[in-house]
């Protein structure tokens, strides 16, 4: 399977309370459970990532429950008001329970 | 192997009608249903009116495995994304707090046909409002 890449494009820096968009992408191939093998005939089974959330030193920022109707690399841009110089944790869970995060500082003027 | 642009164009065409013919056999009522269930468990049971929310999305999409959705409702609590045309009708459902710069969310999505897309809002009091929008689908996604 192909390897599972979390990427997030946070601003470096930013002035107390400005709100700053975040944009992340995770390449996944999303599995639907809806496509058959072409050779057997039998269903693929259903593999995507279901949550992805965001946080801000702890604090919940956003949060999505995800479906197989969303894309394969789920693609995902929200707003965050930025309160104080802090750490984003993004992590995403998959169907099989694995977690893939990924941490960024965002310092605030 | 070659393949002729000709042979190439029929094939194509051809699954296109196998796939319209599959989906016609299916109850129109049941996906109905099962709409009217995902919105009414997202809600709490509330009826979902008209207000502020809005879902930005291409009026004709050409290809369905990834089509760039977004949706706005200011002050939702919670926004549900579903699709009426595809298989399960629920997309995704995404959580605002009070570090959320706006009550607003983008993403990409697959779509089986061309269909209408609801977004439906909580509101911090419980109520609960939505919105449609229609996008053309030329390729569909979700396999087949």
């Amino acid at each position: 399977m192909a390897k599972v890449k979390p990427r997030v494009k946070v601003p470096k820096t930013a002035s107390v309370n400005e709100v700053v968009t975040i944009k992340t992408l995770i390449s996944h191939p999303m599995e639907s459970g809806q496509r058959k093998d072409s050779k057997t005939g039998e269903a693929i089974p259903r593999k995507i990532i279901n949550k992805f959330a965001a946080s801000f030193n702890g604090e919940p920022v956003f949060m999505a429950n995800m479906e197989p109707s969303v894309s394969a690399n789920p693609y995902i841009e929200f707003q965050m008001r930025v309160p104080e110089t802090g750490v984003v944790r993004f992590e995403w869970t998959d169907d099989d329970g694995s977690v893939y995060d990924l941490e960024k500082t965002i310092t605030a003027a | 192997m070659t393949v002729t642009r000709r042979e190439a164009l029929g094939l194509a065409v051809g699954s296109v009608a196998a796939l319209t013919t599959l989906r016609f056999t299916e109850p129109a009522f049941a996906a109905g249903d099962a709409l009217q269930d995902a919105i009414m468990e997202f809600t709490g049971g509330a009826q979902p009116g008209d207000g502020d929310i809005t879902i930005g999305a291409p009026e004709i999409a050409e290809n369905g495995n990834t089509v760039p959705i977004e949706v706005s409702a200011p002050g939702a609590a919670s926004i549900m994304l579903l699709a009426t045309g595809n298989p399960s009708p629920g997309v995704a459902t995404f959580h605002f707090s009070a570090l959320s710069g706006a009550q607003e969310a983008k993403t990409r999505i697959r779509l089986a046909k061309t269909q209408d897309i609801i977004a439906v809002a909580k509101m911090p009091d419980g109520s609960a409002i939505t919105t449609k929008r229609s996008v053309k689908v030329t390729i569909g996604g979700c396999g087949g």
